[in-house]
């Protein structure tokens, strides 16, 4: 098992210097220069540009670039905006709080409700619970996100008047909970649907006969023997769901102006800011990194069968 | 990005929109048993300032409208375009335009207590200009005497101060130009312009955290991507003191958002109406909806290096501007909210004046279909607008297109690039294919910040590379003229010469579309769509 994790540890290194190198070179390609971009469309001052160009270390040679930004990312040093020239990393932990609330969250949600759902519809097959959460995971799915946010948005808050239309604090829980449920909606869904597949399927496995056979309670056959077997496709997916609501929050970030990191990273694509971009990236990309390491541990903890050396 | 980004912002102008800015603005709702609270604080959705808030590095409109509220520079300009005195007593010129002496009115101060001097002034554009600062407004100190020195083309500053700016007395200074400029005064509205105290100079990056200025509200605090909070300052010395408390500049992300808040009453006014709310934002809002004159100006412009335009008759872009149907575009695609554009200056700038375009900027398909035939048609009867996909610009475009086909058979089709950064880089690169969106708001109220910076040969905002001798000469002389008005008179008919060179097709003036909150009234904007908050009423909750 240790010598597992530190195997998968050892390969985070060249997945962590891959995914930044491509990054970087995919963000220089982009047309559009970020230093020009700070007069928008009045004429630049040319010797402003070169000095400023100078000082953010943009004049040498992409793999110079590279290589420094590398070089102060092990110190800890995620570089500085070209806009105003502040620090990535003040940046970045502004904004990873708040997606981290509102992602954790939005995750719970789809975490408990997704699996209640889901067992409920799986256990009922072709019943009228199992209909219903059907019914209803298919609406969410087939609604984009930006719809069912503003009707969020419009009915609870203009119209209704229970929340305030935009969030007013990113770091007020209260505040963040229409969002969040927003949020989460799409992967509730498929959690859901996962779930009910799973146990349908399991239902009919022998292990299940066998325990039934055995006059278990009915809440112990759930729980201990369909629900732990069936969860392995859907841990998967909320594994990898970690990081998706991190960085995959622009939108509705932007419907209830969440300051948080789906929205500096859409900002900073804007802006051609490449070391904010790299940065958050390469934050995200450990998270998914962790995520699924985790992932991978959790199925041996689910089906011991599955060992790890 | 005073620019493009704020071309779709906002404000008002001339003459003839005082009167829609009064009903507009304000008291027409007031809800007349509503008490005013002179200590209300007004929340005003704003974004995230771009640079820190030096005076001299900021011209993005979220940056700017702080900035506006810390400082009072030495003049600005009431509506019909004439020069007003704020911390200024008096800037006058010599006969030639060339030696200004501007005399500060005595007894300023800024926040901190220390006093508003000539050398305040002086000392600070010295700094700003200095490439080592970093100062983004730095190249409009051009026009003075010793800006080469101090802002070399290439390379480190050779000196640390313009030998054109010149300490009189503590109140008064002197500002040597290059050429004699008459409409000079006009520019020091501008924020690099605004004066700095000592300690600003001393620790540049703590100032811009934390600003001190001279103007009618006092910076209290910055919590950045949330809000930037001022205070009405009761140490203010110039006429516009705040009819507030002071002033919350929340940071919303996106202007939807900044909408849905507003319609809420969670926030008091706006810069810009998002353009989806374009349609209904006037019933939402009833009488609190301001509609106002706004001094922008859209175009389409060629790019005369193109294979396109290149040699081409003046005739066929007569023509292409005839068979642009802006009054039916103008409904249709802008709800109404934009206004047809009849020359090349923007309304309510000293020197506007309607018609200069005559009758090529009139919607007449037969007249436009002959023209372009007489001029020898477009090669490959096909020519595409570039413009940003990030906002939206496809509709007017296609719009416009359309218009041009059916009038006169050209082909006609939107080039779109992914975002106004790619659309700059193609511009600035002189790789246009055939026209490019274009849209300008003003500098300075002054119409030759609409001619000669934007169609003089060579200069940095000409960029479709057009080049006229006759109207090059006729700015010169304009600049070389007495007196304001006669320059301004001058550039009208350097505009008038337009007629026949073309180097753009007016097509809107823009208009500042806003609305405030129920917790407010007389919320006005001015010319440059800028909001007026000294003058903002908080009613009392």
């Amino acid at each position: 098992m240790g010598r597992y994790v530190a195997r998968r540890l050892l390969q985070m290194i060249p997945v962590f210097i891959g995914t930044t190198l491509l990054i970087f070179i995919m963000v220089n390609v982009l047309p559009g220069d970020p230093v020009r971009a700070l007069w928008g469309d009045k004429p630049p001052d040319p010797t402003q540009v070169a000095q400023i160009r100078h000082d953010r270390g943009l004049d040498l040679p992409l793999w110079q670039q590279y290589l420094h930004y590398m070089g102060g990312l092990l110190q800890g040093d995620f570089g500085n905006t070209i806009a105003g020239n502040r620090p990535v990393l003040d940046e970045i932990t502004q904004a990873f709080p708040v997606s981290m609330r509102l992602a954790s969250m939005a995750w719970t949600f789809e975490l408990i409700v997704g699996i209640t759902l889901g067992v409920l519809a799986g256990i009922r097959r072709g019943r009228f619970v199992d209909n219903t959460v059907t019914l209803f995971t298919l609406l969410v799915i087939s609604v984009p996100i930006f719809v069912v946010g503003l009707l969020c948005q419009l009915f609870f808050g203009n119209e209704l008047g229970w929340i305030t239309p935009t969030v007013q604090d990113s770091e007020n829980m209260g505040q963040l909970l229409v969002p969040a449920l927003v949020l989460g909606m799409v992967g509730l869904a498929y959690v859901a649907r996962l779930t009910r597949t799973s146990i349908a399927e399991n239902r009919q496995a022998d292990y299940m006969r066998t325990a039934v056979a055995k006059g278990l309670p009915r809440q112990r056959i759930i729980t201990r023997h369909l629900l732990r077997n069936s969860l392995i496709p859907v841990v998967t997916y909320l594994g990898t769901d970690v990081g998706a609501l991190m960085g995959g929050a622009v939108i509705t970030e932007g419907i209830f102006n969440v300051t948080g990191v789906g929205n500096l990273l859409f900002q900073a694509l804007a802006r051609r800011e490449g070391a904010v971009i790299v940065g958050i990236v390469t934050v995200l990309v450990l998270v998914y990194l962790v995520a699924s390491l985790i992932v991978d541990l959790l199925y041996a903890v689910l089906d011991p069968r599955i060992r790890y050396a | 990005m005073r620019g493009a980004k704020s071309a779709k912002w906002v404000a008002i102008a001339g003459v003839v929109a005082l009167t829609a800015t009064a009903c507009g603005g304000g008291d027409s709702d007031s809800k007349g048993s509503g008490k005013v609270d002179p200590k209300g604080i007004v929340s005003y959705a704003n974004g995230e300032p771009q640079n820190a808030l030096q005076p001299s590095n900021t011209m993005e409109a979220y940056g700017s409208v702080v900035i506006d509220a810390l400082f009072t520079g030495l003049v600005y300009y009431d509506k019909q375009g004439n020069i007003t005195y704020e911390n200024a007593e008096s800037v006058k010129p010599d006969k030639a335009n060339k030696v200004w002496t501007v005399k500060l009115k005595p007894g300023w101060k800024f926040h901190n207590g220390e006093a508003v001097t000539a050398k305040s002034y002086v000392d600070a554009w010295n700094w700003a200009a200095d490439p080592a600062n970093g100062q983004q407004n730095s190249s409009w100190y051009r026009d003075i005497v010793g800006y080469d020195d101090v802002h070399p083309a290439k390379g480190k500053a050779k000196k640390k101060a313009m030998s054109g700016l010149k300490v009189v007395d503590e109140n008064t200074f002197t500002i040597t130009l290059n050429s004699g400029i008459p409409y000079y005064a006009y520019k020091l509205v501008y924020k690099p312009f605004y004066p700095m105290p000592s300690a600003a100079l001393k620790d540049p990056k703590k100032y811009g955290e934390a600003p001190v200025g001279n103007g009618p509200y006092k910076f209290k605090s910055w919590d950045h991507k949330k809000s930037i909070k001022v205070d009405a300052w009761s140490g203010y010395k110039g006429e516009d003191k705040p009819k507030n408390g002071g002033i919350d500049f929340k940071a919303y992300t996106t202007p939807q958002a900044a909408y849905n808040d507003l319609r809420s009453d969670n926030v008091d006014t706006m810069p810009l109406i998002p353009d989806s709310e374009l349609a209904n934002f006037k019933q939402d809002f009833g009488d609190r909806a301001i509609e106002q004159d706004f001094s922008a100006i859209n175009t389409v412009n060629p790019a005369f290096y193109s294979k396109t335009f290149k040699d081409m008759d003046v005739k066929v872009i007569q023509g292409l501007s005839m068979a642009i149907d802006r009054d039916t575009i103008a409904k249709t695609t802008f709800a109404g909210t934009r206004e047809s554009a009849s020359g090349w200056v923007a309304k309510g700038v000293k020197g506007y004046k309607a018609g200069a375009c005559g009758e090529y900027c009139k919607f007449d398909p037969k007249k436009a279909k002959q023209f372009v035939k007489d001029g020898g048609g477009v090669p490959g009867n096909k020519i595409s607008i570039q413009y940003n996909a990030d906002q939206p610009h496809k509709g007017w475009v296609t719009a416009v297109c359309n218009s041009i086909t059916k009038s006169t058979g050209v082909k006609c089709v939107g080039d779109p690039k992914t975002d106004f950064q790619a659309d700059t880089e193609v511009r600035d690169k002189k790789q246009v294919k055939a026209m490019y969106r274009s849209g300008w708001v003003l500098d300075y109220p002054f119409n030759g910040n609409f001619l000669a910076d934007l169609y003089g040969t060579g200069v940095d905002g000409n960029k479709g590379g057009f080049s006229n001798k006759k109207f090059d000469e006729l700015t010169k002389k304009a600049d070389a003229a007495k007196t304001i008005d006669e320059s301004a008179a001058l550039y009208q008919k350097a505009e008038e010469s337009l007629r026949d060179s073309f180097p753009g097709i007016p097509l809107w003036y823009n208009k500042t579309l806003s609305a405030h909150s129920k917790n407010v009234k007389n919320v006005v904007f001015d010319q440059a769509g800028d909001p007026v908050l000294s003058d903002i009423e908080v009613f009392e909750k």
